[in-house]
């Protein structure tokens, strides 16, 4: 591959100093060993400083450069610049607060997700080693703990869009039946009382758009199938 | 009133459930009604009343009716609680649309026992 410019519409926002927010056309010569999104941005940067995203690992692993790529959600780090069309759209993850350019307030998504208690709840005394499970229950685990929070998922679902502060939102939900799932943990009972509302689960309508963005391909809408499951099978 | 953000109304998986029960009501009642008029191939205003005459078919009709107002129930009131905020014209909303549908109903028994 070689040198090629690459064209950019970037949201643009610093609230002490816009008005409102802007997009942004920029475009940048990236280098054959620049592939990902993630190192455009990294050359974007340098050339303007004030462009503001957050970025840690590099490696898909941390969630943190989450953002919507011409118009669709994932991680910067993990999207290949060249299978994109330009200009590049890059705009902040919807329906989250904007705190400046591509970097949104997660404090909505984060109080959905410590909202399902997302630890092992286990009142028996700890076991010397460990407490183990069978292969068979620690492989119903698999396609849920691996979730790296990084808000694509919700941030794509129209349900949490419009109830943020009431719906828990497919990655709430996800982190829900890993501990659902989980053959240690005792609180199963008051877990499903907990998302046994209108709100809390139901707001789901099934449209998969979570399936559809997650970067680490994940399925929250066969995780919250699973929780209806077990509803319905402790009621009838 | 302290304005803190309530959830906890444990009625979620009832109209869940209620909602895909009546669903298949509807597509069991709608393939019913379509053989029943490909076999009876009625001509004519005398001949489809006659059809709806039958007792099996008004109870099966009226069972559709109530099956189609509740399931319509729990989507528009789905369509108010993610649309609208404010509680006071929520609830407004969600007794007219219960008012309409008991009329509904009321409606389709009146047009098929004729009242």
């Amino acid at each position: 591959m070689s040198k090629r410019m690459v064209q950019f519409s970037i949201y643009r926002y610093d609230p002490d100093k816009d008005d409102a927010p802007y997009m942004q056309d920029i475009s940048i010569e990236l280098e054959p060993t620049d592939r990902k999104l993630l190192d455009a941005l990294t050359k974007l940067k340098a050339k303007d400083d004030a462009i503001s995203y957050r970025r840690s690992c590099r490696e898909g692993v941390c969630g943190s450069d989450a953002m919507n790529i011409n118009g669709k959600n994932g991680l910067a780090c993990l999207t290949d610049i060249d299978s994109l069309k330009q200009p590049i759209v890059l705009r902040p993850l919807p329906g989250l607060p904007v705190i400046r350019d591509l970097i949104v307030d997660m404090t909505q998504f984060f109080k959905q997700y410590h909202s399902i208690k997302p630890y092992l709840i286990n009142n028996d005394p700890p076991p010397e080693r460990e407490r183990l499970q069978s292969p068979e229950d620690r492989e119903e685990l698999n396609g849920l703990y691996e979730c790296i929070l990084c808000a694509c998922c919700s941030t794509s679902c129209p349900s949490f869009w419009w109830n943020p502060d009431k719906f828990v939102g497919p990655a709430g939900l996800l982190a829900a039946y890993r501990f659902i799932a989980d053959t240690r943990d005792q609180a199963t009972n008051e877990r499903l009382d907990n998302l046994e509302d209108p709100y809390r689960l139901f707001r789901c309508h099934t449209i998969m758009n979570c399936v559809d963005v997650c970067p680490k391909g994940l399925n929250p809408t066969k995780a919250i199938g699973k929780i209806k499951d077990m509803m319905v099978r402790r009621a009838v | 009133m302290i304005n803190r953000i309530l959830v906890g109304a444990h009625y979620g998986l009832k109209d869940w459930i209620a909602q895909r029960a009546t669903a298949v009501i509807m597509a069991v009642y709608s393939v019913l009604i379509v053989a029943v008029l490909l076999v009876l191939r009625p001509a004519g205003f005398e001949a489809w009343q006659a059809v709806f005459a039958l007792g099996f078919i008004k109870f099966f009709t009226f069972l559709f009716f109530v099956s189609l107002f509740y399931h319509a129930w729990i989507g528009v009131r789905d369509i108010w609680m993610d649309y609208v905020k404010p509680t006071g014209l929520r609830l407004s909303l969600h007794v007219l649309t219960i008012a309409a549908l008991v009329g509904y109903t009321a409606w389709a028994a009146a047009i098929l026992w004729r009242l």
